[in-house]
């Protein structure tokens, strides 16, 4: 078989919408998933969870099970001895299975591995747990109250990658606090004119990457090789090295294709237990999680928020003070930086003379929450946006007038010391509102909003990248980054093919191995187009070099590429490696960040059905403000996405808890939008300033839609007369408030 | 039990347990991986195979339901030779992301086509709705399908 060589400098390959370049091997079934692999030996995980959301484990007996047939061991909380068994990204607290005490409803107690999945489920069965009930924390009020039994006692212990700076004590059950603060608040309330005030409940919500948490995991000779499903292959092996207390390159991560992420693969999740399974049985296995094992897993934390915000008559935004407090669950997870997140994302982006904010992040009896794509922002920016609303309405000013007049510009600060505004926000929300008839005459029962917030994107910016050329001229690019659905292969190959002038589709991009693939810091905070993009340019640039140093004052053209490596090496052969890295050019302190403002702007036109409170979304506009688009589609596609899940999380998600138990743990009970529940018209804006950090001016996208449409529906429900501070919006809950309003003499529909 | 089928055209004859869906039988004895597991309750449709031209969730279905039937599976959509139209159309309104569901959406839609159900944008909506995607925002796949369907997709 004969391989073409590139022929010519191709047309531009950045901002093109090229076809995905994993799309054929999607459509026909063929691209694998961890799910998909069978490895030599392996046997079958399950894993024994806690019935009860809180008990001290008196006993376990696990003899009968393991002289089940088929039964290779019982993994319990004794097995693990030798090594010091918490984990966890922002604070060590979680043991790989249960010891001694149980802390949620589905925590892992032991686990089982055998021949196959129906022995391995049958053999739970067989395992004795004697449990004895102790108090349940099941809710923030709960665990906040000065009796609240401690979900965790211990002394909090740094996570590997916590970057919060100091860690201060426990207080109770809170295990984090985030404050900032700004100007005189007091005064600022002391002399408005006009101060909004309301208390806010935003619901736990599942993820729901339809693919469930699947880990292999193998532990032979010196390696540790896990096959997982996580979007943050280096920070998994990194943790599970100091678990086992390997050096790095002992661990080997392999990531395939995942079946969506959305953050609940974000950080480890069933890699330590898969771990400890693999190393008792002496043979590989495999955990697959069931979705309702999953939803406690990783989930999004409900929240509860005072929130209040002064202004003067004329629409002058002054002061704003929140209180807030995320259910983090048993285990703190990811728990502290999306309270850090939240906190920065609550004062939204406007020009405030002061503003105070007190974000707690507290245990709780119940399944442990993580991140949740456009954590912090989607939880606040609704309440913010909801209370600068109703300044408009008290005003009698249009809403988007009274953005333009109090919106920050770029150039001005948002975080005291980070990063100043870098996208035009006004001009962003304008478009927003023309795409839904902003000023097209209204219906009765219809209703407008808009909402606008900023999302602090980018993690920390860490990320290498590899790229080839082989003695054909072909070229391909090894990254750390995972392909979860947003395209950052076919993003990549554009890169690397623009640099090189090379087709994109000729370009090669798989999946993470940690044994080749280089150091990508995390595959989420919309950054892998910024800053895995930027090290794959830059390693591209290098390769492009090393050509233009052999070719000498000849101009480069892709035909040559396998003469020109030839001369290098003296034969039809060799290769050119080229490499790229990003790292933090300040301190590389969180405070100096973010990498970019991720800009969350929508607009919503809904209808309400007074009878039974039903909504419909009629319009939705979305603004991806992604300096420049790579891949145009792509972008639009990836906000599309966004919206379809906002709308999930402003009008059905919720997981329902009560006294610790999860009620709703399966799909049939927990509802995700459909078809049938998608707007008519629904308009994806992408906007390019050339002013992003990343390659060719881009920056990223794909989790600010998220934030913004369920803060755009609240608005435009509230714009339809029915105001509402507890999501999600379901139609009793609406016909609730509507039943209210029609008490009060104030519904005027 | 003994069953005989025929799976993607081929007759297949296994020794199974009553008991063993035929998302198991399909992923684990035969190899065919296409179907996935997700929900486990017939609602996401991610392991939609075709049973006598039918969408059927594999999730809830046994293995010996099968019997004497038709099972066609993604991988034997895709070796026939209409299913480049339904894999251009997708690949053109970039109608799919992880992946994860696009095989039993694909076999879903190819067959509403073959019955000529899809007569407008809003029955495609509401035929697919059995099945769920939570990447994309759905609006490539009904622009895709619309054009499949001959039918406005707006």
């Amino acid at each position: 078989m004969s391989v073409e060589s590139p022929t010519r400098i191709a047309a531009p390959q950045v901002g093109r919408s090229m076809q995905r370049l994993d799309g054929r091997e999607k459509l026909r079934g063929e691209a694998e998933f961890v799910g998909d692999m069978i490895v030599p030996r392996m046997l079958y995980g399950k894993v024994l969870r806690s019935p009860v959301p809180h008990a001290r484990i008196v006993s376990i007996d696990a003899s009968r099970a393991e002289a089940m047939p088929g039964v290779a061991c019982v993994l319990t909380g004794s097995d693990l001895g030798d090594i010091d068994p918490y984990w966890g990204h922002a604070i060590r607290d979680r043991p790989i299975v249960a010891i001694d005490r149980v802390r949620f409803h589905g925590e892992p107690v032991a686990a089982v591995a055998a021949d196959d999945e129906a022995t391995a489920e049958r053999a739970l069965l067989a395992i004795d747990v004697t449990y004895e009930e102790l108090p349940v924390a099941g809710t923030v009020d709960e665990a906040i109250a000065p009796d609240a039994p401690l979900v965790n006692d211990g002394p909090l212990r740094p996570g590997l990658f916590h970057g919060l700076g100091e860690l201060p004590p426990r207080d109770g059950n809170v295990c984090y606090r985030y404050r900032i603060e700004r100007g005189e608040v007091e005064a600022a309330f002391a002399h408005a004119d006009i101060v909004v005030e309301g208390e806010y409940e935003f619901p736990a919500i599942y993820q729901y990457a339809m693919e469930t948490h699947t880990v292999i995991a193998q532990v032979e000779r010196d390696e540790i090789t896990l096959w997982a499903t996580c979007q943050h292959p280096f920070l998994v092996r990194a943790e599970i090295a100091a678990l086992f207390e390997r050096p790095l390159s002992s661990v080997r991560v392999i990531v395939p294709y995942l079946g969506g992420g959305f953050g609940s693969k974000s950080y480890t999740k069933m890699e330590p237990i898969a771990v400890a399974l693999a190393r008792k049985a002496r043979r590989p296995v495999r955990i697959q999680n069931a979705t309702g094992e999953s939803m406690v897993t990783s989930r999004r934390h409900g929240m509860k928020a005072r929130v209040r915000t002064a202004a003067t008559s004329d629409g002058r935004l002054l002061g704003r003070d929140v209180e807030c407090w995320f259910d983090t669950g048993a285990y703190a997870d990811n728990g502290p930086r999306v309270t850090a997140t939240g906190g920065d994302a609550a004062p939204g982006p406007y020009r405030w003379a002061s503003f105070r904010v007190d974000a707690r992040c507290v245990y709780t009896n119940t399944a442990p929450s993580g991140s949740y794509r456009a954590f912090g922002a989607t939880h606040l920016q609704w309440i913010g946006e909801s209370q600068v609303d109703e300044i408009a309405r008290r005003c009698g000013i249009d809403p988007l007038e009274l953005r333009r007049q109090n919106l920050c510009l770029p150039g001005e600060e948002i975080r005291q010391g980070g990063k100043p505004l870098d996208a035009d926000l006004i001009g962003d929300v304008e478009q927003a509102a023309a795409a839904v008839g902003w000023a097209e005459p209204k219906a009765p029962l219809v209703g407008r909003g808009v909402s606008v917030g900023l999302l602090a994107a980018g993690a920390h910016p860490v990320s290498t990248a590899i790229v080839r050329m082989e003695a054909d001229g072909r070229v391909s690019v090894l990254t750390g980054t995972t392909e979860m659905g947003q395209g950052p292969r076919t993003v990549f190959a554009q890169i690397a093919a623009e640099v090189l002038g090379i087709e994109a589709e000729t370009v090669v991009v798989r999946g993470t191995d940690s044994r080749f693939t280089p150091y990508d810091r995390s595959t989420g905070a919309s950054r892998s187009t910024t800053l895995a993009g930027l090290a794959v340019m830059r390693a591209a640039e290098e390769v492009r070099a090393q050509l233009e140093e052999i070719a000498g004052e000849s101009e480069l053209d892709p035909a040559t590429y396998p003469a020109l490596i030839e001369r290098r090496f003296g034969l039809a052969g060799g290769e050119l490696i080229g490499h790229g890295d990003v790292h933090p050019e300040g301190s590389g302190s969180y405070a100096e960040g973010p990498v970019f403002w991720e800009v969350c702007v929508a607009a919503a036109e809904i209808s309400v059905e007074p009878e039974t409170g039903l909504i419909s979304v009629l319009r939705t506009a979305t603004v991806a403000d992604v300096g420049r688009a790579i891949n145009p589609q792509l972008v639009e596609r990836q906000d599309e996405g966004a919206t379809m899940q906002g709308i999930g999380n402003a009008l059905y998600e919720e997981m329902i808890f009560e006294d610790g138990f999860l009620m709703n743990d399966t799909m049939l009970d927990y509802r995700v939008p459909t078809f049938e529940d998608m707007p008519g018209a629904m308009t994806s804006i992408v906007v390019q300033n050339g002013d992003g950090p990343g390659p060719f001016g881009a920056k990223g996208c794909g989790e600010g839609a998220l934030a913004a449409v369920p803060a755009a529906i609240v608005n435009a429900l509230a714009d339809a007369g029915v105001p509402m501070t507890t999501l999600p919006l379901t139609p009793e809950r609406v016909w609730r408030r509507i039943q209210e309003l029609i008490q009060e003499g104030t519904w005027q529909t | 039990m003994n069953l005989e089928l025929r799976v993607n055209g081929e007759t297949v004859v296994r020794d199974v347990p009553a008991e063993e869906l035929l998302l198991d039988f399909l992923r684990n004895r035969l190899d065919l991986t296409g179907a996935k597991r997700s929900c486990d309750v017939q609602v996401c449709g991610a392991c939609t195979v075709l049973l006598d031209g039918q969408p059927v969730s594999a999730c809830c279905t046994l293995a010996v339901q099968a019997e004497g039937r038709d099972v066609l599976t993604i991988e034997g959509l895709a070796e026939q030779p209409e299913f480049v139209l339904l894999e251009d159309a997708f690949m053109r309104h970039a109608a799919l992301q992880c992946g994860f569901c696009t095989g039993g959406m694909l076999l879903t839609v190819s067959s509403l086509l073959a019955a000529g159900d899809l007569t407008s944008a809003d029955a495609v909506r509401s035929s697919l709705a059995g099945n769920l995607c939570r990447c994309t925002g759905y609006k490539g796949i009904v622009e895709a399908v619309c054009e499949l369907a001959g039918v406005p997709s707006a």
